[in-house]
């Protein structure tokens, strides 16, 4: 286990090129200027699932949101029966809950296809950009 | 129907239902202690939980007996009002998951202060976070005590004080000794029993309807009038309900004793899995409790709940006993108990982390603690918390504590979420501005809280409130973000902004 609130991690400063204390020398040693650095690389993903993750939240606090504001201000609407028994608000509650599932479906989809082989992909970038550092 | 003898006598086969619970957790216990020597054991159980157990444990530390019996019993009572809590309680686990499991398995240790800390100065940071969680953690152990002492009274006969002190001895018992793993393992048999025992009496209350919902809902609206399949008078106010809902939503992702729950997996894999599995798991106990509650409603009738516990708490064990006797009663009743023991369990082991790694090691100690010491505190710390528990469940008996669930969401999504998401996801944020941002926030919530019409009006009976919404969180979580950006942005922290990269890489691949 890394410790908690320590020095930085190394590979993570190469936008700025200067060496965080306690960087081993040889850690830029195999940049090349024609790919991206692994700095960048972890940029665009960090930027990739915080749009993800972003949207999600979003989607959820509609159809939450949605649902509550139709309680608070249309509930004759709600009232309306879909089948005996069975009125609109009820068939709306318990999609409130099928939709937080999808959701979540949605995103551990998203991120074991997408996500998961991307981070493998950056863990190689910075193993070889790190070559010689350890 | 069968009159009910709730509350009428100490009910044998309750007690040897709870007794049982009792002699299992602590034998779990034992077993645990063994294995709980460092620090990292006693609070993350080695991280060797896996994610389908931790999802177990997740709900087991979530559904609080608050919902069991007083969501069926507010569906029971008032029909489709009481499901605005049921869905309402489920929609904060999918933001958990965007927004919070991954990055905090990756960049902390023990509590969420740990990630909040990460690049900012620690001591500020971790003293207002250690605010924000104890406040947060005091008022949730207040309603759960208060809740568990009226709750054996009535189902067991036990008197109140006695209920009380059996819960924080054995509370104590479990986290004194086996630290995280034997809270995990409390948690996991609670959320067995609990969706178990709810799904057996959802059957039996189907099996009255032949096996169709629309039937039951149908005999509900025949019997009770067609109003009960619609908004009610509950939600009379709508920015009551959007401020509650805000509460319930981000709090869920503020909750300390929820948040250290991802550092018991491996990595952030598991993280993502199990939290998962718990919204799957929670939310099919959230739409089992449509069934209880209409359940109750049709077949033991709402006077007759309101007769033995006017909140109509006592719906789903009357509705227990009447379709499956008095075995099954001792049951539920036995299932309810355990719910509170593992949710109290899991409050004080995150107190015990807080006080302990987050006060005591990082800033009494400046970040380094002799050997073994962080140990001793936190099992210090356990002890002291078990004592403040039992002290306040006696000091708030027969006080309608109610809205201090409520008021532990406000804090937490207030005081603890806008400070995570702003250290995590902005790179400008420095330490003044998550300080005050979680200050500022526990602070506001407090204070509107007391000007609320839940204390001044329900609790005091004053005939007005200062501040007209039950729940601030409306107002409370936009002010902490919005403080939390002012200030970053008056009193930049250029050391900490510099170590973002660094940090940016760990959230995403952990420390490797």
């Amino acid at each position: 286990m890394a410790q908690d609130t320590g020095p930085p991690v190394c590979p993570g400063n190469l936008t700025t090129r200067t060496l965080a204390p306690g960087c081993p020398a040889g850690t830029f040693a195999t940049m090349t200027p024609s790919t991206p650095s692994a700095a960048q690389a972890t940029r665009a993903l960090a930027a990739r699932r915080w749009r993800i993750a972003a949207a999600l939240t979003a989607c959820m606090v509609f159809v939450y949101f949605g649902f509550i504001a139709l309680v608070a201000y249309d509930a004759p609407l709600l009232a309306t029966l879909v089948q005996d028994g069975l009125s609109l608000g009820i068939v709306l509650g318990a999609l409130v809950i099928v939709a937080a599932w999808v959701l979540t479906f949605v995103y551990v989809r998203w991120a074991n296809t997408v996500y998961d082989p991307a981070l493998q992909a950056l863990r190689d970038h910075h193993r070889a950009e790190s070559t010689g550092g350890r | 129907m069968q009159t009910p003898t709730i509350g009428a006598s100490p009910d044998s086969v309750a007690i040897a239902f709870f007794a049982g619970f009792i002699t299992l957790t602590l034998s779990i216990t034992y077993w645990a202690a063994r294995r709980t020597r460092t620090s990292e054991h006693f609070f993350t159980a080695g991280s060797s939980v896996t994610a389908g157990q931790n999802g177990f444990a997740l709900a087991g530390d979530y559904m609080s007996a608050a919902s069991f019996l007083g969501i069926a019993g507010l569906v029971s009572t008032s029909g489709f009002d009481g499901l605005i809590y049921s869905t309402g309680w489920l929609v904060g686990w999918p933001v958990v998951l965007f927004l919070i499991a991954e990055p905090l398995r990756n960049l902390g240790r023990y509590t969420f202060a740990d990630v909040v800390a990460a690049r900012l100065d620690p001591v500020p940071v971790r003293i207002a976070a250690a605010c924000g969680t104890l406040t947060t953690i005091a008022f949730y152990l207040i309603a759960q005590m208060v809740g568990a002492g009226g709750l054996v009274k009535l189902l067991f006969g036990i008197p109140y004080e006695t209920a009380v002190i059996i819960v924080g001895i054995a509370m104590m018992a479990y986290v004194l000794f086996g630290g995280m793993l034997a809270t995990t393992w409390v948690q996991i048999v609670k959320a067995v029993l609990l969706l178990g025992g709810a799904a057996a009496l959802a059957l039996m209350v189907l099996a009255q309807f032949g096996f169709d919902p629309r039937a039951l809902f149908a005999a509900a609206a025949a019997k009770q009038g067609a109003a009960v399949l619609a908004p009610g008078k509950l939600v009379a106010n709508p920015y009551d309900a959007i401020s509650l809902g805000l509460a319930l939503m981000f709090g869920t992702a503020g909750l300390p004793h929820i948040l250290m729950r991802f550092y018991t997996v491996p990595d952030a894999r598991a993280a993502r899995r199990s939290v998962f599995i718990a919204t799957g798991l929670i939310g099919l106990f959230y739409l089992m409790t449509f069934i209880l509650g209409f359940g109750a409603m049709v077949l033991v009738g709402p006077s007759a709940i309101k007769a033995v516990d006017a909140g109509g708490n006592m719906a789903a064990p009357m509705l227990a006993q009447l379709l499956g006797g008095r075995a099954f009663l001792g049951f539920i009743a036995a299932v309810a108990f355990a719910t509170i023991l593992a949710v109290v369990a899991g409050l004080a082991l995150s107190g015990a982390a807080t006080i302990s790694h987050d006060l005591w090691s990082s800033v009494i100690r400046k970040g380094h603690p002799k050997p073994g010491e962080e140990l001793r505190v936190a099992r210090i710390a356990t002890i002291l918390l078990a004592g403040i528990a039992i002290a306040l469940g006696v000091l708030f008996k027969g006080q309608n504590v109610a809205f201090m669930v409520g008021l532990a969401f406000a804090i937490a999504a207030s005081a603890n979420f806008p400070a995570l998401v702003l250290s995590v996801f902005w790179r400008r944020t420095s330490t003044a501005g998550a300080a005050t941002s979680m200050a500022v926030g526990a602070l506001s919530t407090l204070v509107l809280i007391t000007l609320s019409p839940a204390v001044q009006v329900d609790l005091l009976h004053h005939p007005t409130a200062i501040f007209p919404l039950k729940n601030p969180a409306l107002v409370t979580i936009p002010l902490s973000f919005l403080v939390g950006i002012i200030v970053s942005l008056l009193v930049p922290d250029a050391a900490a902004e510099a170590r973002y990269d660094a940090i940016e890489a760990r959230l995403l691949l952990g420390a490797e």
